[in-house]
Formats: structure tokens, sequence, C-alpha cells
């Protein structure tokens, strides 16, 4: 059975149909890639997925538990986290403090035991410092625990926001253009945390992209969207040379 | 770990502070040498500082600006002067009352603080400043209105006059409408006050460096986000709304324990007030908490210590609001108070090597 299967899912603002008929499955440990021009409805879907939006018709089904229509904290806890197109940190809190706020439905005390400072606190506090300082370190931002989010370098805060989505525990992975102003460089290494996420957390990944070269490179099977409606689905490599797409999207 | 430690330094620092300035207070009033004006002042102080660490909560941490801070302040004060007078005799022991008045106003205005947070942190910015500054207006005037009074039946209540109260003739009126409460016993004091401050910076501190301080910091910085992660936003925004308003109520029944006579007028529990917290907190530094007790300190003492320039006094302590808003906030002044920092810390390497 797939992760996410995703059947007619479809949204209106007022007369303009947003998204259309989608329909997508996604199976365990695969790096799935959605893609098209802009406008396309590739962000929506993303929220309609995160409950930001509620769809008007169609189903969504997370291993197979339905999620439809839930509360974005729901959406959560019951396994779907994501990073945003315009990046989205807590910027006045610690690198270290954004990731242990992700940990914050799986490393429970409650706020009586916080203030009066009980065993439990610092038990829990010890467990979640031990576990957001091993995601950091994986991201290699152990050395910046201490910073505050909005002093990071712009890549290393693409970075974060992953770790801050992945302290979360989630099941499925949704990355909204994660290389959005990279340099080449910065796209290369982005790569190869993309890659390494999903092996070493053995993570299922969907992520929207423009840069070609990224998504050729990593996505193992594509999604292409126009106008809210899919145009092509399967393998990376027919997809990118399937006709219709290449005169929708890559030009003629 | 280390950050941890330095955290926990910090605040310790600023717990040494109040200590140590509760210690030169006392020294100074047992050799005789603070004045009767100054020393009608320290608990007032005390109000100040509570409401202001407090006021910080609701401003610093959780990102809401609210103007009705005083409206809390008022519920606590009223609250816990009414139980206060009217166990007066039920309960001897004055600090075992003035005790469980404290804890009745807390909850007092924590009750407020739920009621009035429900509908208003749906809201935000400027509709939110606006909403809590009609509350506490509405909370000021609606004390003003109130007629009760108690005899063999019972309580009895009116929004007219103490006539219409229609009490025995043995009965007592105890909330006179716009005379407020008369005859509050004078149970608070300035080392009753030292401790509540105390109480209330170990509360906020604690509360800021846990998982609970985290979430609310965390819909302050990013609203959408913190959903996307998992956070119940209205469940923390209350929590710390209402927490915030507790600890006003507190103030209050600090404030109401230290005056025979205790009315709501603009000056105490009106916009003016909420308006000068705001201005003690904004000054030391949103989200600092030791900034608010040292802003609360100064700008309390300050139109006092003036007093011997008479018409000059406001014009001075205008002047220091500004001087002291530049100082805190100006990215310039900023910049240079880091490149000064740095240099000194430079030399002080330098002579250590």
């Amino acid at each position: 059975m797939a992760l996410l299967e995703v059947k007619n899912l479809g949204i209106s603002f007022g007369g303009l149909r947003a998204v259309n008929a989608f329909d997508i499955k996604i199976e365990k440990g695969q790096l799935y890639g959605l893609i098209g021009p802009n406008g396309a409805g590739k962000t929506t879907i993303f929220n309609l997925l995160t409950g930001v939006y509620k769809p008007d018709e169609g189903s969504v089904i997370l291993d197979g538990v339905n999620i439809t229509g839930k509360k974005t904290i729901e959406i959560n806890k019951a396994g779907i986290a994501r990073t945003f197109q315009n990046i989205r940190l807590f910027k006045d809190m610690s690198v270290l403090d954004n990731v242990k706020v992700g940990l914050h439905n799986h490393h429970v005390y409650s706020t009586v035991e916080g203030i009066f400072r009980l065993p439990r606190y610092y038990k829990v506090e010890k467990e979640m410092n031990e576990k957001a300082m091993e995601l950091l370190r994986v991201f290699e931002l152990d050395k910046e625990a201490d910073t505050l989010a909005a002093n990071l370098p712009y890549g290393k805060q693409r970075k974060l926001e992953i770790a801050r989505a992945l302290a979360t525990n989630p099941k499925l992975l949704l990355l909204d253009e994660p290389a959005a102003g990279m340099n080449p460089n910065e796209t290369q290494e982005l790569m190869k945390t993309i890659r390494f996420v999903r092996d070493h957390f053995d993570m299922t990944i969907l992520l929207i992209e423009h840069d070609m070269k990224l998504v050729s490179g990593i996505c193992e099977k594509l999604t292409v969207l126009n106008f809210g409606e899919v145009l092509c689905q399967g393998e990376t490599k027919e997809v990118l040379n399937h006709p219709e797409v290449i005169t929708a999207y890559l030009g003629e | 770990m280390k950050k941890m430690s330095k955290v926990t330094k910090n605040n310790l620092i600023t717990y040494a502070m109040v200590i140590a300035a509760y210690i030169v207070m006392e020294i100074l009033l047992k050799t005789g040498h603070v004045s009767s004006l100054l020393q009608g002042l320290l608990v007032p102080l005390c109000t100040y500082v509570i409401l202001a660490v407090s006021l910080n909560l609701t401003v610093g941490i959780l990102g809401e600006l609210s103007l009705g801070h005083a409206g809390f302040m008022c519920v606590g004060a009223f609250s816990s002067a009414l139980f206060s007078l009217t166990t007066k005799e039920a309960i001897p022991n004055g600090g075992l009352r003035f005790l469980i008045a404290i804890l009745i106003a807390c909850v007092a205005a924590a009750v407020c603080g739920v009621i009035v947070g429900i509908p208003v942190l749906r809201l935000k910015g400027d509709y939110l400043a606006i909403v809590t500054l009609a509350f506490g207006e509405i909370i000021k005037n609606l004390v003003n209105a109130i007629y009760l009074g108690i005899d063999s039946k019972g309580f009895h209540f009116s929004m007219k006059d103490t006539i219409s109260l229609n009490l025995e003739p043995e009965g007592k009126v105890l909330i006179k409408g716009a005379q407020g409460i008369t005859g509050t016993p004078h149970s608070s004091n300035f080392t009753i006050g030292v401790i509540l401050i105390l109480i209330t910076l170990i509360i906020v501190n604690n509360l800021v460096h846990s998982r609970t301080g985290r979430a609310v910091m965390s819909i302050r910085d990013n609203r959408i986000a913190a959903e996307s992660i998992g956070i119940n936003i209205t469940k923390y925004k209350l929590i710390a709304f209402t927490l915030s308003a507790a600890m006003a109520g507190v103030a209050g029944a600090l404030y109401s324990h230290n005056l025979a006579t205790l009315t709501a007028l603009p000056k105490n529990f009106g916009y003016n007030m909420s308006i000068m917290i705001l201005v003690f907190v904004v000054l030391g530094g949103i989200g600092n908490m030791r900034g608010s007790v040292i802003a609360a300190v100064v700008l309390t003492l300050l139109p006092e210590l003036l007093r011997g320039l008479s018409d000059y006094r406001m014009l001075i302590y205008a002047i220091v609001l500004i001087v002291m808003m530049i100082f805190n906030w100006s990215p310039a002044v900023l910049d240079m108070r880091k490149k000064l920092a740095a240099k000194l810390k430079k030399n002080q390497t330098e002579k250590e090597a």
C-alpha cells in the first residue's frame, strides 16, 4: 500500500479552479517531485495536504489513515511535516530552540512542571537537548546551536527548516522549493542533503522545485501540474521527455 | 549545556539584584535615611514591578500588545480587598488572610483573563490592543457602579445606590460605588512586595525557558510555521495571556492592601496606568524581564526624586524617557554599544594575557 494516496483532490477560490482532480500515489521511501509552471497550483496542493486549506472534494489517505480536511496540527501529528517556499523560521529563537519546538509533541511535560522545575522537567529537557543536538549534527549545524536563527546564512536556514520539520518525526516530508535562491554550489550540497535525509531517516519526500538539475538529479518519480490539473505522471526520465511537458513547461 | 548555565546565570543575577536592592533599602529604612514620601512609595513600586514583568510576558514573549493590563489589576485589587474586608473577623491571622486574598486575586484575574482571552486572542495587533483597552475601561467603570452590602441574610447587590441595597440596620456596606472599598486591612508591606516580585520573576523566567515558553515564542515568531509543526496556537496563547493576567491580579492585591480606601480612578486602574506599565516594558526592553524591573523602579522613583525641581519635574522625566528609548532601541546606538562591549572584552583578555 502506498504511503500517501490522494484521490480527486480539488479546490476553488471564488471562480478560480486552483486544483482540479489531482491524484498522486507515493510509495514509502520514494523521492517524488512536483513540478509545473508558476501558478500551476503546486503550493496550493501542499497547503491542501497540510490542512492550511480544506479541499472542496477528494480524499487524502496517509499510511491508511484518512486525513482529509483535518486541522494542520492534527495532520502534523498524523505524520506530515513541511518546509516553506519563503523560509519561516522562529527568527528570535536560537537554532537549538527551533529544533526543540519541533520536538514539542514527542517530549512532553506540563506547564506546571516547567514553572516549578519538577524532576520531569530536567529529565525531558535533557532528552530534548540530546535529540535536538543529534539532528543539528546531522545537518552540520551543531556549532551554531546557540546562534539566533535569523543570523544564520541562507543555506543553513534552509537546512534548519528541514531539521525542524524532521524533529516532528514525520512519515512524509514536504519540501517547498528547497533550492529557491541558492547558487549552483549550494544546490549541489542541498541535493546531497536531501538524498542523505531520505537514506538516513528512511524518509519519504515530496518536493516542489523549479531547478531542473535538482529535479532530474534526485527525483525518482514526477508529477507535472499545469493550470491546476495533472499533465503527466511517471518516471522522471519519461516525464521530462514527454512532448506535452516540454511544450507546457520547458518551452519548445 | 553551556547555554543552560548561561541562562540560569542571567536569571540568578536578576534575582540577586532584586535581593540586593531590598537589603540596601531595608538598611536605609532602619537607619532612618528614607523620607516618609519615599516610604509610602515602596509598596506601589513593588506593584509596578510585578505589573511590568507580567505585561512583558504578553508583550515580549507572546508578542501581543495589550492595553488593558490595569483592568486585570483592578479585578485582583477589588476581589482581594472584598475578601479581606468580609473575613476580617473570621480569620484573625493577618498573614494567612492576606495569603488567601492574594490567591483569590490571582484566580479572579485569571478567570477574567480566560474570558477576555478566548475572543480577544483571535485578533491580531492593533485590533487586539483596542479590545484589551476597552476591557480595561469597562472593568474600571463597572467597579465604579457596583454597590454591595452584607447583613444577616447574606450579600445584597445593586447597581443604583446604597439605599436600594435594602440592608438591615446592622448591615454593612462593602462596596460603595464610586467611593469604592473602605477599611481594607493594611496587610501589604515592602518585604511581602519583594517576595512577590521574586516569585513573579521566577515563574516568568522558568516559563520562558520551558517547553511551554518555547511554544509561545514560536507562535510569536511565526504562527503558520508553529502550526505546521503541531503547536496548538489557541492553547498556548491562552496560557500565556491568562498567566499574565493572574500575575497582574496579584499585583492588584498587593496594591489594594496598602490603601485604606480603594477606588477605581482613571489614575490607578485606567488607561493611563496601562500605558505607564507598557512604557516600563518597552523601555526596559521587550522580552527582557530584568529590564522591566529596572525601568519600573527608575521611572517610579524619578518623578519623586525630582520633586525639588518642581516645575521642571515632568520635563526632565520626558527627556529621560526619550534618552533611554534612544539608548535602548536606536540601531546606531545599539551598534555603538556592541562595538564598545567588544572593545572592553578585548582589553580584558589582553590584561589577563
